[in-house]
């Protein structure tokens, strides 16, 4: 068989491939043999033709299609055709054009038939739904130890430093200068005129913004950093940890902490979870590195980074609603002590509760049968 | 030239040739989505503040996003192509040859940090240069490969003179391999860059397929070209229109 008459046999199928590939060009032909068109879109179709003046012999071709043989086409019937037909253009030599053309068709079928989308959702709605409801808490769940280990690097120093500065005051100098020392006190001071951040609810949406933009890239830098043997990771933890307690530890002991803890309790359940989970996702890249198992080490790494961007992906969500509670909620001067802190307990128990219950085996099995049902209809 | 191209098999066995991009145009894909972000952050600065503290809220939103998410967006959302690399024609692909997806954008746009370091991508460049496939850490990572977006010469598309004049086509009366047949095409798309002489002379090199014309000495090369006949130029030409399907 040569050239011209490969060509001739197969070409129609081609075309239509060509067609199914591009969405706009096959609502174009469907629209076009639609007699029943309202007159915005007749007016618009004149317009769109005025400016088709070029038609190439190649565009005619496709006009020339019957829009039922598109309709009727099945695509991977088709995608598998033309890989078959590409095989044979490079095996016998035919002209590079050919070939070019074809490797391009069969290219961009390849992209959408291999895309890779969600099982269990046709949405990208419906997926991130999902992800929240059961993918984000099983990896949290199936990954624990990192998590563990992260928690531990974070909360020990953390603890540690609130109790060694009730007792020796001075260490508080050993992770912040006085200059920053000077400001957290003016800050909590509870004579001061403007206790705690006390501002307008205008400054509350600016703090929103201020807290999205500096919290979550430290979790973002805190697991980027994991891929150098969890080395950044560590020390961004540790630090946050020492840091952190530090601030607490010397506000109590100076007896400020009716201002601080009140503040803080409703953010701190999603906002501390938040930067050990970026921590613990950090860890996992790079202990994938040091400790491979029985695969490669890149192998290793591959599969290990796929999972902490899971991770790290909903803590990020996890800094967003810490960032909106301590912007609006723990700012509020009007609200009693007392109810920060139930807020701020119940604030842990539902995130605690909502690591351990969600996207259970139960669950999962309730959504199944729904889904048997539905294809058993 | 061919160590820049990667293939990928298909399921189908089909193998799909991915030409990997290096840093150079990276880099000027990477300094024109820098200079979109800073353009986009300069405008926010002129008008949101005006808003008060409301504003200046929207600002930090928006330049955690720009910052972040901007590429990822985009890469997911565009055939992997931030303005940038749209610019450049080149885009991000998984290594399989697929669209990159939520999480392989995400992480390799996050391990960015780590290319940075300790300055300016300098961790980034160096894994470049030593991996096969111009791949920086995030790209590693996230099993991607950033490579020149196909784009299909149409034969139609081309010159339209070359088209018109050189009507006629020629079948070769040899058989071409692969490598020859894309030499004479590539010299029939550059033909109208040459010199008509020039053209001539460069035609001359192909005996073989000339082999009934009647070309010998440089003396008769030049009468000819006084009376503006450049026949081994056109038939070399009519065999491009015929590997190229005009027929």
């Amino acid at each position: 068989m040569n050239q011209e008459q490969f060509i001739c046999a197969h070409e129609q199928q081609w075309l239509i491939m060509e067609v199914l590939l591009d969405p706009v060009l096959l609502k174009d032909m469907k629209e076009e043999t639609r007699s029943d068109l309202s007159w915005f879109k007749q007016w618009r179709k004149k317009r769109k033709d005025k400016k088709k003046i070029i038609i190439t012999p190649y565009q005619k071709k496709i006009r020339a299609l019957k829009l039922e043989s598109i309709l009727n086409a099945d695509f991977p019937e088709l995608y598998r055709e033309m890989c078959h037909h590409l095989s044979l253009a490079q095996a016998r030599r035919y002209s590079p054009y050919l070939i070019e053309h074809l490797s391009s068709l069969v290219d961009r079928a390849h992209q959408v038939f291999y895309r890779q989308s969600h099982i269990h959702s046709e949405s990208a709605f419906a997926a991130l739904i999902f992800f929240f409801t059961h993918q984000f808490p099983q990896t949290v769940r199936s990954e624990s130890r990192w998590v563990w280990l992260s928690s531990a690097v974070f909360y020990l120093p953390l603890i540690f430093m609130i109790v060694l500065v009730q007792f020796w005051p001075e260490f508080v100098y050993s992770v912040m200068s006085p200059d920053q020392v000077m400001g957290m006190e003016s800050m909590y001071d509870p004579q001061a005129d403007h206790i705690g951040r006390e501002r307008g609810s205008d400054s509350d949406s600016k703090m929103f913004g201020f807290y999205i933009l500096n919290n979550t890239g430290i979790g973002f830098r805190t697991f980027a950093t994991g891929l150098m043997f969890g080395v950044g990771s560590l020390m961004t933890l540790l630090f946050n940890g020492l840091h952190i307690g530090a601030v607490a530890g010397h506000l109590t002991q100076i007896g400020y902490g009716s201002t601080f803890w009140p503040f803080v309790s409703g953010h701190s359940a999603m906002e501390l979870t938040a930067i050990a989970l970026s921590g613990a996702a950090g860890l996992k890249l790079g202990f994938s590195i040091l400790i491979p198992g029985r695969k490669s080490r890149y192998q290793s790494l591959l599969d290990a980074a796929k999972i902490s961007v899971k991770i790290m992906a909903g803590a990020a969500v996890m800094f967003f609603i810490a960032a909106f509670i301590e912007a609006f909620w723990s700012s509020s001067q009007t609200i009693a002590s007392n109810v920060k802190y139930a807020v701020g307990i119940a604030m842990w128990l539902l995130v605690f509760s909502y690591f351990t219950f969600s996207g259970q085996e139960k669950n999962q099995s309730i959504k199944h049968k729904a889904h048997k049902k539905e294809l058993e209809k | 030239m061919l160590d820049t191209v990667k293939t990928a098999e298909t399921p189908e066995g089909v193998e799909l040739k991915l030409t990997c991009v290096s840093f150079y145009a990276r880099g000027v894909a990477w300094l024109l989505d820098i200079l979109i972000q800073g353009f986009i952050i300069i405008l926010f600065l002129f008008i949101l503040p005006r808003l008060g503290d409301f504003g200046l809220g929207l600002l930090y939103i928006g330049m955690f996003f720009l910052n972040w998410l901007y590429p990822v967006f985009f890469e997911v959302y565009f055939q992997g192509q931030t303005p940038g690399k749209k610019a450049m024609k080149i885009q991000v692909l998984l290594i399989d040859g697929t669209m990159v997806t939520w999480g392989a954008s995400l992480l390799r746009n996050l391990l960015r940090t780590v290319d940075f370091l300790p300055f300016f991508y300098a961790l980034g460049v160096m894994t470049m240069l030593m991996s096969r496939d111009f791949r920086r850490l995030g790209d590693l990572v996230a099993n991607t490969v950033v490579v020149y977006k196909r784009e299909l010469k149409d034969n139609l598309f081309l010159d339209e003179k070359i088209l018109d004049a050189q009507a006629q086509t020629y079948a070769p009366e040899i058989v071409l391999s692969a490598k020859e047949q894309q030499t004479i095409i590539s010299y029939a798309e550059r033909q109208n860059k040459l010199s008509p002489e020039r053209a001539e002379e460069l035609a001359l090199l192909a005996t073989p397929l000339l082999n009934d014309l009647p070309v010998k000495s440089k003396q008769s090369l030049d009468d000819r070209v006084n009376h503006s006949e450049f026949p081994a130029s056109d038939r070399l030409l009519g065999i491009a229109n015929y590997l190229m399907g005009r027929r």
